[in-house]
């Protein structure tokens, strides 16, 4: 066990471990050996590897995407890297009608082993096309796993599990949890055992514990809610954090049993707010937990807008700590519906 | 392309060169008529239930329906060079492919009718189809079978297997950027890649010369620095010929090379296409160029088969076609169930 900051360390470190061992995985994409994906998620990999494990591709997303279906197809295990997942329309195609359906359409044939990953967020001036979070398209495609690790601890754990998963995977990491000197850093230093271990898909993870309203969030949001959480403490609130993890597949069952508990509900994400993660959170809640809600099921999201350059054009758009503890404040104090 | 018509001299030569024995021509021909008559049978099929109104949607056969009647050549010259390890991905006209790759015709036929002992259990249907066994698949997606393909050239490249992949597409495909993409990194990485571009002269209704800056794909190639051969998609033996070079300098390791048949569709681009784009008369042109009379001409011409040897060939396929289809006729349609299974593994 060590002290870890941020999660592309601790991604690389898995891919590392499970490399090591097994032959089936090479990794893709573009930088992916200086520059360790431009995120950090595959450094130090070509210096162990070499270049013909670790493959620095032409910029060229739908092709090195298809040639990721097709050696997987074979019994490879790709391991590619999306630069920034606003990069998506470049690949898309070989991404959503291929990776995400041959293992269906082929009549359950063809497995589809691939690990993509790719870096989310804004918060640090990058703007429209650089910034944006977009699982909720992935989540929205029958065939992906969606999984986004808010922590080192999550980010190792999880990554080792797309690793042994048969299935495509996509693991969203934050800009702003990656640790990176060139980033703000809005996690936490954490212990992250150096040995291997699996995070299972599909188990949201309670980050804090509360009784009067229960946040839930994904990747960097939750370390906002958690900050929202302290500040509601000192109102005498308290505030339930739930961390879903995975967006597919979806641990319905642990945010509706936080639901039942408090009765009162607030969804953050960073993601846009139409027909995205919040609406589908809010649907599956109210499905298992509506008789138990004090009040209607509130929201923060990007407000349908793309990310705005000016830093306080951007500041007004992504939830922040102050919005965050500002709508959970409203939230808590909204009367009760009666029966 | 068309090339001259060699002399028996000439024909006797060129077929020693490109080892061809008397047994191998015979199979091509019986291959090539099977997927000849698989096509029009599955085209027979098509229209019940579509005639007089023609609704896609009803009849046996739902959806479209992209046959390739008249490129027998290619598919055969091609894959009768392939091993069972080596990986085919094909295209939304994908059935001569699969046959010549040595997919099941049974199993191919109940896939294209939706059954449950179809190739895919009938979630794929006609555009989707997938052979684990036989290494092949394809998509519905202009443009994607160079990145697949690629990537299983990839793989083999890295595991140090003997094996090559090929990518069929069309000369409508070459249009995409993956096929650029692709020729620069199957280059780059020295990959054990064939392309095959199937130049049918039409992408779905658009004549080539209103698609294409320039009409051939082998200059794009060579661009690339991609070893590429123009052949005569209508003559199974100049495929043959030519895939034979390319094929096995990728197994020996020294990269990728493209083939460019020129070939043509006698039917439309779907069924139920009204072929406003082209004339009766400019099919009829092309019929005279039909690779199967083709290729049973020279037989003949070689001394390797008579009418006879011949009609029995063609017998013997349609035999086979007429048990595959009827085979899947008969099977099952899927419990509605299967729907929600399958996404992950």
């Amino acid at each position: 066990m060590r002290k870890m900051k941020g999660i592309a360390f601790a991604i690389a470190e898995a891919i590392d471990q499970e490399m090591a061992e097994r032959q089936d995985i090479v990794v893709l994409g573009e930088d992916v050996t200086y520059w360790g994906a431009v995120f950090g998620f595959t450094i130090g990999l070509h210096q162990k590897y070499g270049r013909d494990r670790v493959v620095d591709t032409p910029i060229t997303e739908q092709t090195f995407f298809g040639m990721t279906v097709g050696a997987a197809a074979v019994g490879m295990h790709p391991v590619v890297s999306l630069m920034f997942v606003d990069f998506l329309g470049a690949g898309f195609d070989q991404m959503y009608n291929h990776m995400a359906k041959n293992h269906y359409m082929s009549g359950g044939q063809f497995a589809m082993p691939v690990t993509v990953l790719t870096a989310i967020g804004g918060g640090y001036g990058d703007a429209e096309q650089h910034s944006q979070v977009l699982y909720g398209l992935f989540a929205h495609v029958p065939g992906f796993k969606v999984v986004v690790p808010a922590t080192a601890y999550d980010a190792k754990g999880l990554t080792i599990s797309a690793l042994r998963d048969q299935n495509p995977v996509v693991i969203f990491g934050h800009k702003l949890l990656t640790g990176l000197p060139f980033l703000p850093f809005e996690g936490q230093e954490e212990d992250v055992p150096e040995e291997r271990y699996t995070v299972e898909f599909g188990k949201a993870a309670v980050r804090r514990e509360g009784s009067d309203l229960t946040m839930v969030a994904a990747g960097l949001m939750v370390h906002r809610c958690l900050r929202a959480a302290e500040r509601l403490a000192q109102d005498g609130i308290a505030a339930e954090v739930i961390d879903v993890r995975t967006l597919v597949p979806l641990d319905a069952d642990t945010l509706v049993a936080s639901a039942r508990k408090t009765g009162r509900v607030l969804i953050v994400d960073e993601d846009y707010r139409s027909y995205g993660m919040t609406g589908e959170l809010a649907f599956r809640i109210q499905e298992g937990a509506f008789d138990a809600l004090k009040t209607p099921i509130r929201r923060l999201a990007v407000p349908d807008v793309p990310i705005p350059f000016s830093e306080p054009l951007e500041r007004a758009v992504i939830p922040s700590v102050d919005r965050i503890y500002e709508e959970a404040r409203a939230l808590v104090t909204a009367p009760a519906r009666t029966a | 392309m068309w090339k001259p018509e060699p002399s028996l001299a000439d024909l006797q030569y060129l077929v020693e060169k490109a080892g061809l024995t008397r047994d191998a021509l015979l199979s091509a021909y019986r291959q090539m008529s099977l997927i000849r008559h698989f096509e029009e049978t599955i085209a027979d099929r098509y229209y019940i239930g579509k005639t007089p109104e023609f609704n896609m949607a009803a009849g046996p056969i739902r959806g479209e329906m992209h046959l390739a009647v008249g490129q027998e050549a290619v598919a055969v010259g091609v894959c009768s060079l392939l091993e069972s390890q080596d990986v085919v991905v094909s295209t939304h006209r994908p059935h001569h492919h699969a046959l010549a790759k040595g997919v099941d015709a049974s199993k191919l036929a109940a896939e294209i009718f939706g059954k449950q002992t179809g190739l895919c259990r009938g979630k794929g249907g006609h555009m989707h189809l997938f052979d684990k066994e036989k290494n092949f698949s394809c998509s519905g997606i202009v443009g994607a079978s160079f990145p697949q393909a690629a990537g299983a050239a990839f793989a083999f490249r890295q595991r140090g297997q003997r094996n090559v992949a090929v990518a069929f597409a069309g000369e409508g495909a070459a249009n995409h950027g993956t096929f650029a993409e692709t020729l620069n990194a199957a280059v780059l990485w020295q990959l054990p890649l064939v392309i095959v571009v199937e130049d049918n002269m039409y992408a779905d209704s658009t004549p080539k010369w209103a698609a294409l800056a320039q009409p051939h794909q082998f200059q794009r190639a060579l661009g690339y620095n991609v070893p590429s051969y123009l052949v005569d998609g209508m003559d199974v033996i100049d495929v043959y010929r030519a895939a034979r070079t390319a094929i096995q300098r990728a197994r020996d390791g020294q990269g990728p090379a493209l083939i460019e048949a020129i070939c043509y569709r006698y039917r439309g681009h779907f069924e139920g296409d009204a072929e406003e784009y082209r004339t009766k008369e400019e099919v009829e042109l092309w019929r005279a160029l039909d690779p199967i009379p083709r290729l049973g001409n020279r037989l003949k011409k070689l001394g390797w088969a008579d009418d006879a040897t011949l009609e029995a060939l063609r017998a013997e396929a349609k035999r086979a076609v007429e048990a595959a289809v009827a085979f899947a006729e008969q099977s099952p349609l899927p419990d509605p169930a299967e729907a929600l299974t399958g996404v992950f593994r």
